[in-house]
């Protein structure tokens, strides 16, 4: 093993995907691939298409399940979107996986007009979104809500847990246009089960309640905030979350009244702060006329480095402790 | 029938190869898993290029008048970093350092981390557009460097890839050679499961290339094919003085994890996981594997 100059072992990126789950913390495998399979027992219109990540994206435990609905179509993202959209024409219900950033990225011109254009049902599932590897901007999606929100008709869900992604995926499919949803895979955290709380596609909902600080946030962002929300509290801190899992449609009424009175309202994803709920949360404001400060947390808007995740995660500030640093010294 | 590889020539590039070898099972290890089934099946194309093909300048990896080598297969870096320990470019040292913080040998190769580093190729499908622009803008400025880019076979599946294709052929980029690494597996398991690419060679022919196809893991093949490249190159064949001519490409048929015995038998995976145990293993049969070729062609040699 390797070490550094203090002796200390050098964290590793070791694999392209790697975990962002707590050590010890509660987790579920593959919640998108069970999901999915349980969805097709029901509706025989769902079909799973992937572009030679299946057994990344989880899709193989659907392939397994219904092997004459898998279909394979080879590392070709553009084929992928362009053949999901014919799918749907042709009256089926598709989900088609590959990484974020080669949806959002490579793909994006069959996506916009093969597939949002004509609202077809079609549901483009991202691997990887924002800074889940440590691999480096090849495969860290930093922008993807910020491209992907720009596109008409097209719904963008957010997922914290493995609870999140099971809800959402019937009601994914049930919704007659096109969606893109921020798939977390593997081994992925349950957070969401321990409060009062069900996935409704297009709601926001108020996690916990707190006096000082109003923490809005989506994807794994949530997981963190509930973190640091906790930690907070030993600082006599007391900290509210509010969990936008659907970040387009933004649901502005239940996110502008949790900012209505003067708490320190913080924003939290694990996205560039350009284009994403940040600024989602700050048009919303501006345009009932409502001026009040809102605190970014997110990635900074540069390509990432390479390395170890829970270094990047420290390092750009979306770790729980870094949250508790920001939060303490933006309360002064 | 195209003239023999000189014994010597070849001897040093598999001992190159060899080395190569030792330097991505030594870098697989601090990571305990990963590329490094590829490495060892792209051995002897890396080997080949830096030991035989390349002209460059090893403390000068920027140097003007280099010719190009593009990872358009960015997951293959553990390869090319040990290519580059080979060819002095980066320390030896520096490779156990290889997917580590703060290292500059990071897992998907990036130009803007690696000295020697043409380009940043972990978006598959990206190399060879940016090779073609590479070949008309040193063409367009009187630089008679070649242009090499290094593809998989995954990479076969992409449209961009082809697009580049046409585009080279169009403009006749007679310095510009594709090398293709067809170990027959993607992510998901065999190319042929994923998405059938055969038959690569006509295609690529199709597209108005001069194709070679090769045992990867033949050394003597591997020149033989260079050199018939470079015989047209030199006006036998389609290249003008100016590089005008059809580009080509060498298809390298290869084996996932070639060298060490273990990993060649093993279930192919596009991600290797090794036990601890068992680096020791494929060290030692490395070296056995090395030792007995080598010996060998030794006996060939004095056999009548
Ligand atoms: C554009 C793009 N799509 C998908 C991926 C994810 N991916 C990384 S390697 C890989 C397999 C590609 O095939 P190949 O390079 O032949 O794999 P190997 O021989 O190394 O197993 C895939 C799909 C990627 N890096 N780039
Ligand atoms: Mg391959």
């Amino acid at each position: 093993m390797t070490t550094t100059a203090h002796g200390a072992p050098r964290l590793k990126t070791s694999a392209m995907i790697a975990s962002f789950a707590d050590p010890g913390q509660r987790t579920a495998p593959a919640p998108f691939g069970h999901a999915l399979a349980e969805l097709a027992e029901q509706d025989e219109r769902i079909v799973g298409l992937t572009a030679d990540l299946g057994k990344y994206t989880d899709l193989h435990v659907f392939a397994e399940r219904h092997p004459g609905r898998y279909f394979q179509m080879g590392m070709a993202e553009q084929l992928l979107f362009g053949a999901a959209a014919g799918m749907a024409q042709a009256g089926l219900v598709p989900f088609a996986t590959t990484y974020s950033v080669f949806a959002a990225r490579r793909a994006y011109d069959f996506i916009c007009l093969d597939i949002a254009e004509p609202e077809l049902n079609v549901n483009i599932i991202g691997g990887l979104p924002g800074l889940t590897t440590g691999y480096g901007p090849s495969h860290q999606a930093t922008e993807d809500v910020a491209i992907f929100r720009g596109m008409p008709n097209l719904t963008i869900v957010d997922p914290c847990d493995a609870v999140d992604i099971a809800q959402a995926v019937p009601q994914l499919a049930a919704a007659p246009g096109p969606t893109y949803l921020r798939l977390l895979r593997g081994k992925v955290p349950s957070v969401l089960d321990e409060y009062d709380y069900s996935f409704e596609l297009g709601k926001a909902k108020v996690l916990r309640g707190g006096r000082d600080v109003v923490l809005v946030s989506s994807g794994l962002m949530t997981m963190r905030a509930l973190q640091a929300a906790e930690a907070l509290a030993a600082h006599h801190v007391d900290a509210a979350v509010v969990h936008t899992p659907t970040l387009k449609p933004f649901d502005e009424e239940t996110v502008l009244r949790e900012l209505a009175g003067d708490r320190l309202a913080v924003t939290l994803e694990n996205h560039t702060v350009v284009g994403g709920l940040f600024e989602t949360v700050a048009s919303a404001l501006v345009r009932r006329g409502e001026a009040r400060r809102v605190v970014p947390i997110g990635l900074p808007d540069q390509f990432l480095d390479a390395g170890a995740l829970p270094t990047l995660h420290h390092r750009y500030g979306l770790s729980h402790d870094r949250i508790v640093e920001r939060v303490l010294a933006e309360l002064g | 029938m195209r003239a023999e590889v000189a014994a010597g020539r070849r001897e040093a590039v598999e001992a190159a190869a060899y080395r190569i070898r030792q330097h991505a099972l030594a870098m697989g290890e601090v990571q305990g898993q990963g590329y490094v089934g590829q490495a060892l099946g792209a051995a002897d194309i890396l080997a080949a290029v830096y030991a035989d093909q390349l002209t460059y300048r090893a403390e000068d990896p920027a140097w003007d008048g280099r010719d190009r080598f593009l990872l358009s297969t960015g997951h293959y870096a553990i390869g090319l970093y040990a290519a580059f320990a080979e060819a002095g470019i980066v320390p030896v040292d520096e490779l156990e350092t290889y997917g580590s913080d703060g290292s500059r040998l990071p897992m998907s190769g990036m130009s803007t981390y690696t000295p020697g580093m043409e380009i940043s190729g972990g978006s598959l499908g990206h190399g060879l557009a940016i090779a073609v622009g590479l070949a008309l803008g040193l063409r367009a400025r009187g630089n008679a460097a070649r242009v090499l880019n290094f593809l998989s076979d995954g990479e076969l599946d992409e449209g961009s890839t082809w697009e580049a294709a046409m585009g080279a052929a169009h403009h006749g980029l007679g310095r510009l050679t594709a090398v293709v690494d067809i170990n027959a597996l993607q992510a998901d398991g065999p190319t042929a499961g994923v998405l059938r690419t055969e038959p690569v060679a006509e295609k690529w022919a199709a597209c108005g290339w001069h194709v070679e196809r090769v045992d990867g893991n033949d050394v003597g093949a591997l020149l033989a094919a260079f050199d018939a490249i470079a015989a047209r190159a030199e006006g036998h064949g389609a290249a003008d003085g100016d590089g005008h001519g059809a580009p080509s490409v060498i298809l390298c048929d290869t084996r996932v994890g070639r060298g060490v015995q273990l990993l060649e038998e093993r279930e192919k995976a596009h991600f290797m996981r090794i036990e601890e145990h068992e680096w020791a293993v494929c060290r030692e049969q490395l070296a056995v594997g090395y030792a007995g070729a080598a010996a060998e062609q030794a006996g060939e040699k004095v056999s009548p």
